[in-house]
Order: structure tokens, then C-alpha cells, then sequence
């Protein structure tokens, strides 16, 4: 097969996540007799019988080209569909450096790095992708979103790619990187003096009026299936096994879901043993509506007025908070929140210790783990983990002030052997000693 | 106390189409008696079994949420915007 077949042979239709009501395929992201969310549910007898035909067993998905669309049996994908883009896929590998700072094992911290995701650098070009192919096939020749920045980024450029005109719909205060790689696909960018909530609440007003395939409103159940990728993603590359904690960063509480509901399709489907996974969701201490009901004990979202740097994870009224809520206490999981500075900080650490540069919503999952092993939550010889769902260049005003600016020096050997005199004098870095034994340079 | 009240369209097939009303209610709880009592049908699907506004349905007065104003014990105020909005999600993860 080429890189770019998918075989979908798998039924889906919407399915109220409360009442259980089928509404069939169509633009739709509410269930009319009890307002409550759909969601997309599958006939996985097709799926399984891919699978006793080989067609969809582990061998046969490794073989496939490595992007997300190596899943097509448990994504909601028109008939006849074919991606344009090579989106997911992104690498998991081990952090034994960061670990030994977090205090886990060596060998059993991962990170799974959303910030090199294809083609804009963040989890939701997963989302958007299978979104998309439902505009399509709707008949839209509009998209749209409200958008916190990175889903801004992801529909604007999926757009272009694909001939769909984007009216994009984001808080005036966003991160300038985030408008910038918007308006750079030629969306229409409608900048709204208010909050993300009320930005979203906009939109769902405006998608009652206008005849636009809003990703993350009435195209919401199709493109939320987007991110179950990430959760079959990690089994696969752990090699056709589960891990024994994840933790994700939490804004409206979809990601947390949709990995739980990947692994349980694969458990279902024989594709990994069954195992128990703890779920830990990761946000904010200054929009913390999820981790503040975990911690309380509640099974329901007390909106937040949110106030942090984190703002990918600045919804003050998750959507998906409910469902969060119920993923992370049935797993026996925990959440928790870090504050503005750990965020940096954990940033920083993200980048030292293992070279990736992650946005702030990286630096609430980084700064997490570090909490939920101090407390024990997390074991260091468990296998864990890390979701980091964007990129750090999205995010560098966050940063500003951190790193002075160097003066100048001369290009002249001399003056160099005296910058490095004043900088070993002053020098908190153990490396550059060692290198002035070995070397005898500096002396 | 005069205030208007937006429908939004997934509810209109309980209201005979009708997306705006003007009514008198001086809280919440009287809000809601009085949209169960000009729309029969709307009862069942804006609250649950016991009564209460359903988890996934938003009110927001004057665009703001109205959990943030004192909720069922916000004092309606002339000339108030009350919005019905289903609950949905972004943002980044």
C-alpha cells in the first residue's frame, strides 16, 4: 500500500454520551433531548474482524507509514478519504536525565513530544486532521475554531493546505508567536477583547448561525477522536504495551479522555494485554478548575476565572471537565497544579536535561510529574508517561527576562581567554570546569 | 423585571422556533418556571431528573457565567441578557 492509503472499514456514528441516543453522522456536537456531548462510537466488529484478517493486527499497522493515519480502523473517517499530510507519530523516547531530577527510574520515565508534531508543532494537528476530512465531507467550505492559540495554528494551516477558507476566533492577549502562526496561513483572525470562555462561548453562538464546520464545536466528537492517536501511539511504541501512569496536561479535559478510551479500544480489540494505567492530569495552579476538583474530592467543575501563563490550558469552564474528573478517580490516579514560576522552571528543566523546548503547557506536565513523585503518587520504577502536547517557540515571551543578554567581545583570541577568565570565575557550571581539567584551557 | 432570554437553536424545536423571549423573573429558579410553563416540551431537556439545570447547559447573563454572579441566588436585574449555551471545549489539551 502507499504511504498514504487508509482502510476504513470500521462503522461509527454519534452517540450521546449521557442518554446513549444515535444521531447518525452530521455537523453535531450536542444531543438535543439532554444538551449532554456525543461521542463517536464504533462497530468494532469490523475492526476485529480487520484484525483476524491481518489486516489491522500489530503487524500490519507497523508496517504502515508512520504518521496517525496507521489507526484509520478506530478514527471517523469519511469513505474514500485520503490525508494530505503525514500528521502524528511523534517520537516517545526515555528521559534519564530528567528523571533522575524527578526522582524516577532511569529507565522507566518517556516522553511522549507533541512538540515536534507535523505541521505545527502541536497535538492538535491530530485533532484538526480528522476534523478536517469531516468538513469535507459535510460540504463546508468554511472552517473555524476558538482557540487558545495552538488549535488556531493547526486549522489555519490544515486549512490552507487544503482550499478551506479559516475564520479563526482567539482572545485578544494570546502569545504574539500564536497570531503570527496563524495569520500567516491567511486566516481571517477575529482577535475578542475577553477570555478563551468567552471567546468559545461566542463561537457556539455564532455556529448556530452560519453555515461553518466549526472544528471544536459541531465538528467537536469527530475531531476529539483525533487524540485518541496519542494514547495508541504510546502502546505501539512501547512496544504493544501499556504504561503504568500518564500524565496530561489538562485544559478542557479532552486529551485525558481520549487516551483512556485508545487504550481501552486496544485492550478490547487484543492489540495489548490488560492492565491497569493510572491517569493523572496536569494544570495551572492559576486555572485549575479539574486538579482543584480531584483534590476536593468533587465529581463537578467549579468555573475559574483563569490567571496563569499557561494560557493553552486557560479554560475556566472545561467542557470535558467531568469526564477528566471521572477518567483520573477511576484510574486511582491524582491530579495537581503548579504555580506561574514552576512552570518556567519546568521548562527550563524540560530543556537541560533532555533538549526538548516545550511550551508552557509542557511546563505544567513536567512540573506535575516532579510534584506527583515527591508525593508518592508516582513510583520511580513504574513505567510513566510524560505527555508534552507543544513547542517552546510559541512560547518565548514566557522567558523574557530569564537570560541576560552577553555584551560583545572582540573576535580576538586574547579577548576571548579573558571573557572565559571572568566567566570561569563566576561560572555555576561543573561541565566547563571538567573541561578546564582535561583540556588545561582557562588556567 | 423585564429580561430577555436567547434560545439557542437546538432547543427551538421545543419552542415552537421561538429563539427570544422577553419575561419577568427575578431569579434563576423563577427564570426556569417560567420557560417550563410558556414551553412544556423545554422542561425535560434544560433539567435533569431532579430538577436541576442540566451539567452541559451554560446560562450566562449579560455574557457573563452565571456561577460567577451568586448562580440561583443572582437578583435578575432590568434589561438583563440570559444566554442558554451548550458546554464546549478547546484549548490545548
Amino acid at each position: 500500500m502507499s504511504n498514504h492509503d487508509v482502510h476504513v472499514d470500521a462503522h461509527y456514528e454519534l452517540r450521546c454520551r449521557e442518554c446513549d441516543r444515535a444521531w447518525g453522522n452530521q455537523p453535531r456536537s450536542i444531543c438535543d433531548d439532554c444538551f449532554s456531548p456525543l461521542e463517536v462510537s464504533y462497530d468494532y466488529d469490523g475492526v476485529r474482524a480487520a484484525i483476524a484478517q491481518g489486516r489491522f493486527s500489530r503487524e500490519a499497522i507497523s508496517q504502515r507509514a508512520p504518521d496517525m493515519w496507521r489507526y484509520a480502523e478506530l478514527l471517523p473517517l469519511p469513505r474514500g478519504f485520503q490525508p494530505s499530510l503525514p500528521v502524528g507519530f511523534t517520537p516517545l523516547f526515555q528521559a534519564p536525565r530528567l528523571a533522575e531530577c524527578l526522582g524516577a527510574g532511569a529507565q522507566n520515565l518517556y516522553i511522549k513530544n507533541d512538540a515536534v508534531c507535523l505541521p505545527t508543532l502541536s497535538f492538535k494537528d491530530r485533532v484538526v486532521a480528522v476534523a478536517l476530512s469531516q468538513a469535507r465531507a459535510f460540504g463546508f467550505d468554511t472552517v473555524s475554531c476558538s482557540s487558545t492559540g495552538n488549535l488556531a495554528n493547526a486549522v489555519a494551516a490544515q486549512a490552507a493546505r487544503q482550499g478551506f477558507k479559516a475564520w479563526i476566533f482567539i482572545p485578544a492577549d494570546l502569545e504574539p508567536a500564536k497570531i503570527l502562526g496563524t495569520n500567516v496561513f491567511g486566516a481571517k483572525v477575529v482577535r475578542i477583547a475577553g477570555s478563551y470562555d468567552q471567546v468559545n462561548r461566542l463561537c457556539s453562538q455564532i455556529a448556530d448561525e452560519r453555515n461553518w464546520g466549526f472544528v471544536n464545536v459541531n465538528l467537536r466528537p469527530y475531531y476529539a477522536e483525533g487524540s485518541k492517536t496519542v494514547g495508541f501511539e504510546i502502546a505501539e511504541q512501547l512496544g504493544w504495551r501499556l504504561p503504568d501512569n500518564v500524565v496530561v496536561p489538562m485544559a478542557g479535559g479532552s486529551l485525558i479522555t481520549k487516551i483512556k478510551k485508545a487504550f481501552g479500544e486496544l485492550i478490547q480489540l487484543g492489540l495489548v494485554e490488560d492492565k491497569p494505567v493510572k491517569f493523572f492530569g496536569a494544570q495551572a495552579t492559576g486555572c485549575s478548575p479539574i486538579s482543584t476538583a480531584v483534590k476536593t474530592g468533587s465529581a463537578e467543575i467549579e468555573p475559574q476565572k483563569p490567571a496563569t501563563i499557561a494560557r493553552s490550558l486557560a479554560i475556566g469552564n472545561p467542557a470535558d471537565g467531568h469526564y477528566a474528573i471521572k477518567t483520573i478517580k477511576q484510574s486511582g490516579g491524582w491530579s495537581e497544579d503548579v504555580s506561574d514560576p514552576e512552570v518556567v522552571d519546568s521548562i527550563r528543566l524540560l530543556a537541560e536535561t533532555e533538549g526538548i523546548f516545550t511550551e508552557t503547557a509542557g511546563g505544567v506536565t513536567v512540573g506535575t510529574a516532579g510534584k506527583l513523585y515527591r508525593q508518592d503518587r508516582i513510583l520511580p520504577e513504574e513505567t510513566t508517561v510524560l505527555c508534552i502536547t507543544g513547542n517552546g517557540l510559541k512560547t518565548t515571551d514566557v522567558l523574557a527576562g530569564v537570560y541576560q543578554a552577553e555584551q560583545p567581545i572582540a573576535p580576538k583570541l586574547a579577548e576571548f581567554e579573558k571573557y572565559l577568565q571572568q566567566t570561569l570565575d563566576v561560572s555555576e557550571i561543573a561541565g566547563t570546569v571538567a573541561r578546564e581539567e582535561t583540556t588545561g584551557v582557562g588556567a | 423585571m423585564p429580561i430577555t432570554v436567547q434560545i439557542p437553536t437546538a432547543l427551538r424545536r421545543h419552542t415552537a422556533g421561538v429563539g427570544s423571549i422577553t419575561c419577568a423573573a427575578s431569579n434563576l429558579g423563577e427564570l426556569l418556571s417560567v420557560l417550563d410553563e410558556k414551553f412544556p416540551e423545554l422542561k425535560s431537556h434544560i433539567r435533569d431528573e431532579a430538577g436541576q439545570v442540566r451539567r452541559f447547559l451554560n446560562i450566562y447573563v449579560n455574557e457573563e457565567d452565571i456561577r460567577f454572579l451568586g448562580g440561583p441566588s443572582y437578583a435578575f436585574q432590568e434589561g438583563d441578557e440570559v444566554l442558554l449555551v451548550p458546554s464546549i471545549a478547546g484549548g490545548s489539551a
